[in-house]
C-alpha cells in the first residue's frame, strides 16, 4: 500500500519524478566539481601553489564584478566577459564555417580523384602538422589587418579533420551504391544528394566535430598574439599583463564551457542528423 | 528415356528465334595477378533470344559472376565480344538492369524513394503522375504497397530483394541480370519469391539472366540452363533446355517424371563428373 502511496505521488511531481530519475546522472558530477573546488583551495591554503583559490576569487572585487556583470560594456575594450567570448566565437564561426565550406568540397574533390589525392595529401599531411601559433605571424604578414588574420587561423587549423574525413568518406561509398549509380547512369546531381552525400555524411560530421574544438583551442591562442582586439584570448593576456590572476581564471572558466558547449552541441547535431543504425 | 533429346553438348540448340537479343562471343576473361594471368574464363559462346529465361549453374568461382558483369557491362572481356542487339556492351545501363545479392538498397531512401530514382533516373522527360504510376504500379506487383513509406533497413531480406527487383522492372529493361538473388533467403520466402519473378517474367515477356546454386530453383524458372565447366579456364559445358510448360506450376513439374531425370543429369554432372576434373 505504501508503495503505490508513493508511486501515485511521485507522478504528480514532474520536478521530483525528474530528479528521481536522473538522481544518478547529476549526483556524482556535482560531488566532483565540489570535491575539486575544495581541493583547490586546500592546496591554496597550505601554500602549495600561488593562485587564489575559488574563495579568493569569489572575493576579489574585478573577478567578481566580472562573474556578476558577464554583459557590461564601458566602451573600448572594457566589455564583460559574455561579449569578449561573443567576439572570439564570432570569429570562430567565419573561420569554422569557411573551413567547412572548403573542407567539404576540396575532400569530395580528393575523395574522388585519386590522382588529385595523390598530388594534394602530401601537402595537406605538412600543412596539418603546422601549430595555430605558427601561422600567426605568417597570417599577420600576409594579411596585414588582424581580423582576417585571426579568421585565417582558425580556417587552418580547423580545415583539416574536416578535408579529411570528408575524404575519407566519400571514398569509404559502399561498391553496392557506386554500382546503382552506374547502371542507372545517374547524373552527378544526383550521385551526389542521393548517394554521396547521405553515405558520406557520419564521416563528415566526425570531421565537422573535431574541428569545432580545433577551432576555438586555436581562436584563444591566435588572440593572445593579436594585441587591441575584444576577444576572451586577448583580454587573458590584457590581464596577465596587468597581473589580475583572478580574472584570467574566471576567464578561462568561460573558454573551457563555451568549448564544451561548442562539442556538446556538435554532438547533438550529428545525432539529430545522423541517425544511428 | 533418353537424355539427350532434351540436351545436347554445345550451345544455342534450342530452336532459335531470327533475332538474338544478346551474343556472347568467344569470350575470355583473364586476370593478372602477381603469380601471371589467372585465366578465368576461356572461349564462353552464348546466345539469348527475347523473352528467354536463362539461369547459370557451376561450381563455386568458376566465373559466373564474371560472366554476368561482362553482360551487365561493369566488367569487359580479355577478347571475344557481348553484343546486345547488336551493339557492343561498353559499360552498364538501365536496359540490362541488375538484382544485386546483396539488395544494394540506399538505405536512406524509403522503398518507394528508391524504385522512384531509377524511374526518375532512366525516364527525366516522364511527367510526375506517370513516374509515380510506373512505381506504384512495380511495387504493386511485388506485393509491397503497404511498405512504400518504410527504410530498406526497416524490412525483411525478401521484402528488400523485392524492391530491388521491383526497381530493376520499373526501367523495363531489355535485360534482367540477376546473381543469386535468393541466396541468402530462408526457403519458405525464396520460393515465393521464385514464383514471383516467374510470373512477372510471364506476364512482361522480359529477358532473364540468372545466376543460381540451387537445381531446382534452375528446373522451375528457365527454358534454358547453362551449365559451366570448373574454373580456371571455364567455359560453358553444356546447354540444357527445360521442357516444362508454361506457366509452370511447381507441384505439377515435382510430379514430371523428366523433372528428376533432368535433376539427377545435372547432379551427375556438378558433381560427379565436374568434381572428379579438379
Ligand atoms: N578482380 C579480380 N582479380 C583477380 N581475380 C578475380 C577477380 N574477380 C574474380 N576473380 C577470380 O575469378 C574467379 C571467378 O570469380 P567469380 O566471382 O566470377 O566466380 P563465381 O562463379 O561467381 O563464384 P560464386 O559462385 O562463388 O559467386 C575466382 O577464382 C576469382 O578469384
Ligand atoms: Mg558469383
Amino acid at each position: 500500500m505504501a508503495v503505490s502511496y508513493r508511486n501515485g505521488k511521485n507522478n504528480s511531481n514532474p520536478l521530483l519524478k525528474f530528479w528521481q530519475e536522473r538522481r544518478g546522472d547529476i549526483l556524482p558530477p556535482l560531488v566532483g566539481v565540489l570535491l575539486f573546488l575544495a581541493v583547490w583551495q586546500l592546496i591554496v591554503a597550505i601554500g602549495l601553489i600561488r593562485l587564489p583559490g575559488p574563495y579568493q576569487i569569489w572575493e576579489d572585487q574585478r573577478a567578481r564584478n566580472l562573474i556578476l556583470y558577464p554583459f557590461y560594456d564601458r566602451g573600448g575594450l572594457d566589455k564583460g566577459l559574455a561579449l569578449q567570448t561573443f567576439a572570439s566565437l564570432t570569429r570562430v564561426a567565419m573561420g569554422y564555417g569557411l573551413a567547412a565550406v572548403v573542407g567539404i568540397a576540396l575532400g569530395i574533390l580528393v575523395g574522388l580523384q585519386p590522382l588529385a589525392n595523390k598530388m594534394l595529401d602530401p601537402i595537406f599531411q605538412f600543412l596539418r602538422m603546422v601549430a595555430p601559433l605558427a601561422w600567426v605571424p605568417i597570417a599577420l604578414v600576409a594579411l596585414q589587418q588582424n581580423q582576417p588574420a585571426a579568421i585565417f587561423v582558425i580556417f587552418i587549423t580547423s580545415v583539416w579533420p574536416i578535408l579529411i574525413n570528408t575524404a575519407e568518406g566519400v571514398r569509404q561509398i559502399p561498391q553496392d551504391y557506386i554500382n546503382v549509380r552506374r547502371v542507372l547512369r545517374l547524373s552527378t546531381r544526383r550521385f551526389f544528394t542521393k548517394i554521396l552525400f547521405p553515405s558520406a555524411l557520419p564521416y563528415i560530421f566526425t570531421g565537422l566535430r573535431i574541428a569545432i574544438g580545433l577551432a576555438w583551442l586555436a581562436i584563444i591562442a591566435a588572440e593572445i598574439v593579436m594585441s587591441g582586439i575584444v576577444g576572451i584570448g586577448f583580454f587573458i593576456w590584457d590581464a596577465y599583463q596587468q597581473n589580475y590572476v583572478s580574472e584570467i581564471i574566471v576567464a578561462v572558466f568561460y573558454i573551457g564551457s563555451v568549448g564544451l558547449l561548442l562539442d556538446r552541441g556538435m554532438a547533438l547535431l550529428q545525432r539529430w542528423i545522423v541517425p544511428e543504425k | 528415356m533418353n537424355i539427350a533429346t532434351f540436351h545436347d553438348t554445345g550451345y544455342a540448340i534450342a530452336p532459335q528465334p531470327p533475332t538474338p537479343l544478346l551474343t556472347i562471343e568467344n569470350v575470355t576473361k583473364i586476370y593478372p595477378t602477381s603469380k601471371g594471368p589467372n585465366v578465368v574464363l576461356d572461349g564462353v559462346n552464348l546466345t539469348v533470344s527475347a523473352g528467354e529465361f536463362i539461369c547459370v549453374i557451376g561450381h563455386s568461382g568458376c566465373g559466373k559472376s564474371t560472366l554476368l558483369n561482362m553482360v551487365s557491362g561493369f566488367n569487359q572481356p580479355t577478347s571475344g565480344e557481348v553484343r546486345l542487339k547488336g551493339q557492343l556492351i561498353k559499360k552498364p545501363g538501365p536496359d540490362r538492369m541488375v538484382v544485386f545479392q546483396n539488395y544494394s538498397l540506399l538505405p536512406w531512401l524509403t522503398v518507394y524513394e528508391n524504385v522512384y530514382l531509377a524511374v526518375d533516373a532512366v525516364h527525366p522527360a516522364y511527367d510526375e503522375l506517370k513516374k509515380k504510376d510506373i512505381v506504384m504500379h512495380h511495387l504493386a506487383m511485388v506485393g509491397l504497397v503497404e511498405a512504400i513509406e518504410k527504410k530498406p533497413p526497416q524490412v525483411s531480406g525478401g521484402m528488400r530483394q523485392r524492391v530491388a527487383i521491383a526497381r530493376a522492372l520499373a526501367v523495363r529493361p531489355e535485360l534482367l541480370i540477376l546473381d543469386e538473388p535468393f541466396g541468402a533467403l530462408d526457403a519458405i520466402t525464396k520460393e515465393e519469391l521464385q514464383e514471383e519473378l516467374l510470373k512477372i517474367w510471364w506476364e512482361q515477356k522480359c529477358t532473364v539472366m540468372m545466376i543460381t546454386h540451387d537445381i531446382d530453383e534452375a528446373l522451375f524458372l528457365c527454358d534454358r540452363l547453362v551449365l559451366m565447366t570448373n574454373g580456371p579456364a571455364a567455359k560453358i559445358g553444356e546447354v540444357i533446355k527445360i521442357p516444362f510448360e508454361h506457366p509452370r506450376d511447381r507441384d505439377h513439374i515435382l510430379e514430371d517424371p523428366q523433372y528428376y531425370d533432368l535433376r539427377n543429369y545435372i547432379l551427375d554432372y556438378l558433381f560427379g563428373r565436374m568434381s572428379h576434373e579438379e
